[in-house]
């Protein structure tokens, strides 16, 4: 701020100032332009967009979460399309596809579960999320939902087990001289209970991962908040239709393989829409390593509902749908993860959209830079 | 009649209920976290216009907080070039941070501009002060003070190097990200209004570093200090990191806060740029310095985070910049991300019950097996 004389004979000489100025912006106010192929086209009829950072560094930090949060979203996904099939099949008899696809559950939601505690930084005290109920946290829910979703799936798949291949009877009862209540009637009633428990909770399994992801401040994530729970939920759907395509004769999966096309378009037209509505901002979505993931997970999907669709009755070709369909989903969970990861780390995407808005925000007087009005809570102190 | 409007108004649909206000706009989050009366909201009124960077800040921070210093291996053992700042960010073991930005003349034009064109709406309570020779001057010509358009073309008479330094710190947000998606309430609203992490409860989750708009959060790396060097034959003195795999952040001296003391990083700075006080005191210094500033000419003063209808409700520590918040790796918008939670809850509820219906049918219109 000093204008003192003393300060012409600092720095380097006027000129080569200006020269660099014109050039490249220097310390902090430096400025990036960001169009494309248009930089500096003078024919361009957008302007460039301005972009001021500090030193090119990120404002917000990128979740210091590692690829076993990948691998959950993933695997959370799989668990609760799974367990939903499972609950199909327990409506209409598929005992095969039942006992599979809840054993798949089981596995899928105990893998997922280990990757979450492993990636905290306090392993041990993994049991603090059960600590507090607290709706503004979608992880604190998501902990419950989990928790609902373990015990129920492993209470229906164990009651499932007995009925069905233990054969559980009252006559069995008798042999083995069980005392208490236990008796056909009551695990019949116990395992609609639970098979409804676990239907209940399979799609919050599903979703929640999206309103975790979105409830940041990673651009990406939180700009996504309308279609991730639909492309999240089609995902685990799709995701469990293949498994189960894998594990299961092919005369129990009819309903599984038209599933497996619902759920590979539904991921397919939101993933589309998102990128329509996004735009710009989506870019990190189509760059890098997440930009090759998220086209695999496409060209996989597609792959794995072509299976679907012709493989019929093949057992062979079913199983390969099948695992371009797991594939898939696992490449799209990777491909947001490292995206949004990537949005976090580029200061363009947090200043960008924030700067388009600023004005108008700033006409309502709701700017951060404007000095404001009267603070509630500071009068009669 | 009005008051039935009113109502209507409060609780009709698309309205804002009292639950909603819990997530985002201007609040008192010192009720709000339910500590009832008499207890007052404290803060930081940060005047980077008065800052001369000696980073006595940063020090006093990591003595009294015990912050473990940079390790060797950070930014790949390089100093940072950017003028003198070799802190980089605020993180876990940076709870204050001062930024050193050089300008151009043309970008002083640039600030004044802008700086003007947001004070424009002073009638939100700012006291508006004129020197007494601009009192006959031509009224200057929409968006700009008349030098700093002129000065637009020919920068003349302005420092050929601006220097700016700013001490950053968390913000203890009235409405906190970091402290609405913790999953144990590890984070916590203290009786002082600010946001603290209690680091025995804390399991390392990640989630408020992700959440927070202004990156201030982080978690702590798990190792080893090295207290003394190897040196005479004798072994390197070591500790354990205090507070490892947790989030960490400033608590604005919430130790010292509760027996009556004064901040470290307040109570060293040499120059008065870092205040400490009651909240409303800080808003009322930051307003006036500002009116100042601006008499002055200085209109590329600007506040920030002193506005309670701001994304995040305004902040607890509030600051005087010199130029855009980006300039100095601020955000020019923050929201708390929490205010869209209700919308996205909505949009996992209908995708979940989609999913639910879709998969059902499936089952059903196959029919059962026999």
């Amino acid at each position: 701020m000093s204008t003192s004389p003393f300060d012409n004979d600092r720095g380097m000489p006027r000129a080569d100032r200006a020269d660099r100025a014109g050039s490249e912006r220097s310390g902090g106010g430096r400025k990036r332009r960001r169009d494309g192929g248009r930089r500096g086209d003078p024919n361009a009829t957008v302007p460039d967009v301005e972009f001021t950072s500090y030193y090119g560094r990120n404002v917000v930090k990128p979740a210091p979460w590692t690829h076993e949060i990948a691998d959950y979203l993933f695997l959370g996904g799989l668990a609760a399309g799974s367990a939903l099939i499972g609950a199909g099949a327990s409506i209409t008899g598929r005992k095969r596809l039942r006992r599979r696809a809840r054993l798949s559950s089981l596995v899928a939601v105990g893998l997922g579960g280990n990757a979450l505690i492993a990636d905290l930084g306090r392993p041990e005290r993994f049991l603090n999320m059960m600590r507090t109920v607290k709706l503004t946290s979608p992880m604190s829910v998501g902990s419950w939902i989990l928790a609902g979703f373990s015990v129920t799936t492993g209470a229906a798949t164990a009651l499932g087990i007995l009925r069905d291949d233990l054969a559980f009877t009252n006559e069995l009862r008798e042999k083995l001289h069980l005392e208490g209540p236990v008796s056909s009637e009551l695990l019949k009633y116990a395992d609609g209970l639970m098979t409804g428990g676990s239907a209940f909770f399979s799609p919050p399994l599903a979703a929640y991962t999206a309103v975790l992801l979105a409830d940041t401040a990673t651009p990406l994530w939180h700009q996504s908040y309308r279609e991730l729970p639909f492309i999240f939920v089609s995902s685990g759907t799709a995701a469990g239709a293949g498994l189960a395509m894998i594990t299961t004769p092919t005369s129990e999966t009819g309903p599984v393989r038209q599933l497996a096309v619902v759920a590979g378009a539904a991921d397919l037209v939101a993933d589309k829409l998102l990128e329509r509505r996004l735009g710009e901002e989506g870019q990190p979505l189509h760059e890098g390593a997440a930009g090759k993931l998220h086209t695999a997970a496409k060209a996989l999907t597609m792959v794995g509902m072509a299976g679907a669709i012709v493989a019929g009755r093949s057992r062979a070709a079913n199983a390969v749908a099948g695992v371009a369909l797991l594939a898939g989903s696992a490449c799209i969970r990777y491909a947001f993860w490292k995206a949004g990861n990537a949005s976090a780390e580029d200061p363009i995407y947090t200043i960008r959209p924030q700067r388009r808005r600023a004005e108008a925000k700033r006409a309502k007087g709701l700017g951060v830079d404007q000095p404001g009005g009267e603070w509630p809570g500071h009068s009669g102190r | 009649m009005i008051n039935v409007l009113e109502a209507i108004r409060q609780w009709g649909p698309g309205s804002r209920t009292w639950w909603q206000n819990q997530l985002s706009g201007a609040t008192d989050p010192i009720t709000d976290a339910g500590w009832g009366e008499g207890h007052v909201r404290k803060g930081f009124f940060t005047d980077t216009s008065i800052c001369i960077g000696c980073k006595a800040c940063e020090v006093a921070c990591k003595e009294w907080n015990r912050v473990p210093a940079r390790t060797a291996s950070e930014h790949g053992g390089q100093m940072l070039g950017s003028s003198y700042d070799n802190t980089g960010h605020l993180g876990a073991d940076t709870w204050r941070h001062v930024a050193f930005i050089e300008q151009a003349p043309d970008q002083l034009v640039r600030a004044r501009e802008s700086g003007a064109a947001l004070s424009k709406p002073v009638s939100l309570g700012m006291p508006t002060r004129r020197r007494a020779d601009e009192q006959d001057a031509p009224s200057p010509p929409a968006g700009g003070v008349p030098h700093a358009s002129m000065l637009a073309t020919e920068p003349v008479g302005l420092p050929a190097v601006r220097w700016l330094m700013s001490s950053d710190v968390c913000k203890h947000c009235t409405h906190a990200g970091c402290l609405d998606v913790c999953p144990t309430g590890a984070l916590f609203r203290t009786e002082f209004g600010t946001v603290v992490v209690q680091a025995d409860v804390c399991n390392g989750c990640g989630y408020c570093v992700a959440s927070c708009p202004f990156g201030v959060i982080g978690r702590r790396e798990d190792g080893i200090v090295e207290l003394a060097p190897a040196h005479d034959g004798k072994e390197a003195v070591t500790a354990k990191v205090l507070n490892g795999g947790v989030a960490q952040k400033c608590t604005l001296c919430y130790d010292r806060l509760v027996d009556g003391m004064t901040p470290a990083c307040a109570q060293t700075c040499p120059t008065t740029s870092i205040k400490f006080g009651d909240h409303s005191d800080m808003v009322a210094k930051a307003r006036e310095r500002l009116a100042e500033l601006h008499a002055q000419g200085h209109t590329e003063a600007r506040l920030y985070g002193a506005n309670p209808d701001d994304g995040v409700g305004g902040t607890g520590s509030v600051f005087l910049l010199m130029d855009d918040p980006e300039v100095y790796g601020l955000p020019p918008d923050p929201v708390v991300t929490t205010h869209d939670l209700p919308k996205m809850f909505t949009m996992a509820g209908i995708a979940g019950t989609a999913m639910l219906g879709v998969v059902l049918s499936m089952f059903v219109g196959h029919g059962r097996m026999q």
